[in-house]
Formats: C-alpha cells, structure tokens, sequence
C-alpha cells in the first residue's frame, strides 16, 4: 500500500492515510499500555455512567429532558430490541443489551467528537472483546436452557431436514456457530470504524495537501472539505447503524440458543 | 505515481455486496409501502440482511489491507 502523488512543488509528495495512522504512541512514555482509545473507553464509561444516574435519580411520573432523553434510549433497547427479539423472558438480557449500545454507541460516536476524534472500536481488540463475550453469552444461555447434549445436538443437526442433507449442512451449522458468528460480529464493527477513520483522514488530509498546491488546486480544495464535512453526517450515521446492529445481532443470537428448535 | 493493485481488486469485490444491500432494501421499502404496518417486523430482518451482505464488503477491504 504505497502511493506518493506529487501534487505540490515541495520536497515530499501526498502520503495517504493508512494503518499507520491507526497506531497511536504512548501517552507517557513509562507506561506502554496507557494510549489514547484506552483513556476513551474510560471517558466513555464515566460520561455513560453520569448521564443515565443523572437520568435516572429522580425518576417522575412526568419526566423532564434529561429523564425523557435516558428513558428513549432505554425504551429503544427494551421494546425495540429485547421484547420483539427475545420474547417472553426479554427481561434477564436487557441490561446485557442496554449497556452494549450504549458502550459501542458512545465509542463509535467518539470519533467525530472534535478534540476526541478517534473511536477505540478502531483497534481490532476492543470490537473483538465485546464479541468474545456475547459469543460465551449465546452459548452459556443455550446449554444452561436446553442441556450442553441437546444443545450441541440442535446445531449439529438441524430437526425436519432429509438425513442426506446432514453431509452438507453439519459442518455449515457448526462453523457458523463456533467460527463465523464471532469472528463476523467483531470484523464487522471494527472494519466500520477504521474504514470510517479513513475515509474522513483521506478527505480531509487531502483537502489541507491540496491548498498547499498550485492555484488550480487551492480552489479544488474547498470541495475536499465540504466532502469531509457531509461524509462526517454520514459517518455518524452509520456509527449508530453499527451500534444497533451489534445489539440487534447479540439479541438474535441469544434468541437462536433460547429457542428449542431454530 | 505507485499504487496498490488490492485497492482495485476491492473495488471490484464491493460490486456485489452494493447490488446486494441495494436489493434488501428496495424489497424492505416496497414491503412496508405496501403494508405499513409491517414496518416493525420488517425493520430486523431488513438490517440483518444488510449487515450479513455488507460483511462480505468489509472482509474485502480488511483483505485489500492484509494482503
């Protein structure tokens, strides 16, 4: 991945954003493992825990804003998620759930925070904790509700299907189980992220290379920006698309090990 | 001017999952236009559909980095 447009008249030409930029050093020197998405998952789990005790500590039966606002994004992961998804016994996984979109949604809106400007979801390690652990969720609750053996024996071989077809679809079942579910969960949220990193630093390290540039590209400069800003919408939008779908998709597969026959 | 040839082979690879994203939801929009209140029932099954064809989007660039 090397690519130099010499654009300018100066000595360098433009390097494009790449992996490069995802690797931040030491905030202090002494101290390898205190870098800047560890200090923003931190920031992210006080300023999580303010607003919803603010939210929630004087509870009215006319809520105020601040009440209301907290009791929208509960209600979204309780009746919009949990109950249609899980169904009659939602309630155990709420807080599993709440307390996972609140986490990646906070974290992924960090990166357009101006000053913040980086989401930790943009390191492969934090979007594949947060798999690793629903993926031990789904599978405690389906051998804790159904039995380890005909938990096993409900993915390995899928009811209501011709003996044959178990040649094909066992080893399908059980790579999607144990393989595939995790390692999609967490690919996904991580290569949102960086890709959404990326795209803003190409559109707006390009934009600040291109006013370095002869006059013709100084007035092509403006348009960068203006692509910087409109992808940042974007990018927010797709960040709480990204948080609703990690939910959205622990919920389904906790529901696939509730349920008897899937 | 270098470049890589991954970045080219991504695009290419991105095709698919774009036709396929573009399909989910135009069958989830004409759904709920023509059942409105199908809308709640519809919402899940659309975005997971999506997320499953915009996986294979994302194996493609995280391989366009890799390799």
């Amino acid at each position: 991945m090397t690519m130099h447009l010499k654009l300018s008249g100066g000595e360098e030409g433009f390097t494009p954003p790449g992996v490069k930029d995802f690797e931040l050093p030491p905030i202090f020197h002494d101290i390898e493992w205190l870098t800047k998405p560890v200090l923003l998952v931190a920031l992210s789990v006080v300023l999580i825990s303010i607003f919803f005790i603010a939210a929630s500590r004087k509870a009215l039966v006319v809520p105020g804003k601040l009440q209301f606002s907290g009791e929208l994004v509960y209600d979204f992961v309780r009746n919009g998620l949990a109950r249609d998804i899980l169904g009659p016994e939602f309630m155990r996984f709420v807080p599993y759930l709440f307390t996972l979109f609140t986490f990646v949604l906070v974290n992924n809106v960090f990166s357009i925070v101006p000053l913040l400007q980086f989401s930790a979801m943009s390191h492969v390690g934090f979007p594949y904790a947060l798999a690793i652990l629903t993926y031990l969720v789904y599978h405690f609750v389906g051998i804790k509700k159904q039995g380890l053996g005909h938990y096993l024996k409900g993915i390995a071989f899928m009811p209501g299907v011709p003996k044959a077809i178990y040649v094909l679809l066992t080893p399908i079942e059980i790579a999607t189980f144990f393989i595939v579910r995790p390692f999609t969960l967490g690919l996904r949220l991580f290569a949102n992220m960086f890709a959404g990193h990326l795209l803003l630093l190409v559109f707006i390290l390009g934009g600040e290379h291109l006013m370095q540039g002869v006059i013709g590209l100084k007035l092509v400069s403006p348009f960068a920006f203006t692509m910087g800003i409109a992808l940042t919408f974007f990018e927010f939008m797709v960040q709480c698309l990204q948080a609703y779908i990690f939910t959205l998709l622990t919920a389904l597969y906790i529901a696939g090990s509730l349920a008897d026959e899937h | 001017m270098t470049g890589s040839l991954n970045v080219i082979g991504y695009g290419i690879a991105a095709i698919g999952p774009a036709i396929a994203t573009g399909m989910i939801f135009a069958a989830y929009i004409s759904g709920v236009a023509r059942q409105p209140e199908s809308r709640s029932v519809l919402q899940p099954i659309a975005f997971l559909g999506f997320a499953m064809a915009e996986a294979l989007a994302l194996f493609g660039l995280v391989l366009a980095f890799v390799l």
